[in-house]
């Protein structure tokens, strides 16, 4: 069965979705990002999705499910490279992603995903009257 | 004198690879017929959400694509292109249309947004349903 890669970068998992997605397929990426972010320890995903010339309401849920799980697993989520047409369509579908980040393209996502490691880092080993300063940037 | 009309198309939906194949022949479709990128996403994502529908709930059926005849320009105004999609099956039917018309409503494994959704991004939207038959007719026009 075809699988979508997964890329290891530093703490960090990649993915692109660059082909049609059929319900099984992203059933199948859900389950192979949740094996790996247990299996590499990663605490932050990106997923691209610049790609998808489509998300309907099966696919957004399966991003917001993954979104979750990945918060649950302590590893953070960016969804990146939504194309505008896109962006309109889920809106008036009535797709809402609560708890899901996006960035607008690969680069600002990882940005995103640096700030949010390195302060949750700092959050860790700082002495306890740092703890509001860490938190301030969320 | 009026423009060659596009050949209607039906597709099966069995599958969820059929589902996909679906999805590209509407954008085909809404291609050829002009519509703006904003507007193929709309009947691609619908048709998506229908064809899913008749998979799941109608246990499989048929998808009828219908481009709606090009009038040559002046000759009957207000009439514009459009594209009907009529979604075809013999599941057991929609047993409370208004609810299964409610956001957020779902007996299956989505969001609930399918019928309600689809039925914003289209401009017009029927159903017609009992046990043995279920068909969902919509038809987006070219803005």
């Amino acid at each position: 069965m075809e699988r979508i890669p997964i890329l290891k970068l530093g703490d960090c998992l990649i993915i692109s979705l660059q082909i049609d997605l059929h319900d099984r397929l992203a059933l199948a990426m859900q389950d192979d990002l949740a094996n790996m972010v247990v299996k590499t320890g990663a605490r932050g995903v990106l997923i691209d999705i610049s790609g998808l010339d489509m998300v309907d309401s099966f696919i957004g849920r399966i991003l917001g499910n993954v979104a979750t799980l990945c918060r649950v697993l302590d590893a953070e989520t960016v969804i990146v490279g939504m194309q505008p047409a896109v962006a309109i369509t889920l809106v008036e579908l009535g797709v809402t992603w609560d708890n899901v980040r996006t960035a607008l393209n690969v680069e600002r996502g990882m940005a995103f995903l640096r700030l949010h490691l390195d302060a949750s880092q700092a959050m860790q080993t700082a002495p306890e009257e740092n703890h509001d300063d860490a938190d301030a940037g969320e | 004198m009026t423009t060659p009309t596009p050949e209607n198309e039906v597709l099966p939906v069995g599958s969820e690879d059929d589902v996909v194949r679906v999805r590209q022949a509407v954008r085909r479709h809404a291609i050829t017929l002009g519509f703006s990128l904003v507007d193929q996403t709309k009947l691609v994502t619908a048709a998506s959400e229908l064809a899913r529908n008749v998979l799941i709930h109608g246990l499989g059926g048929q998808v009828r694509l219908e481009p709606l005849p090009v009038p040559i320009s002046g000759a009957r105004p207000g009439l514009r292109p459009g594209l009907r999609m009529v979604f075809e099956d013999q599941g057991p039917g929609i047993p409370d249309l208004d609810r299964a018309l409610q956001d957020g409503f779902t007996t299956g494994n989505g969001l609930g947004l399918g019928l309600s959704g689809s039925r914003r991004l289209m401009n017009e939207f029927s159903v017609e349903s009992r046990p043995g038959e279920t068909r969902i007719t919509v038809v987006k026009w070219k803005a």
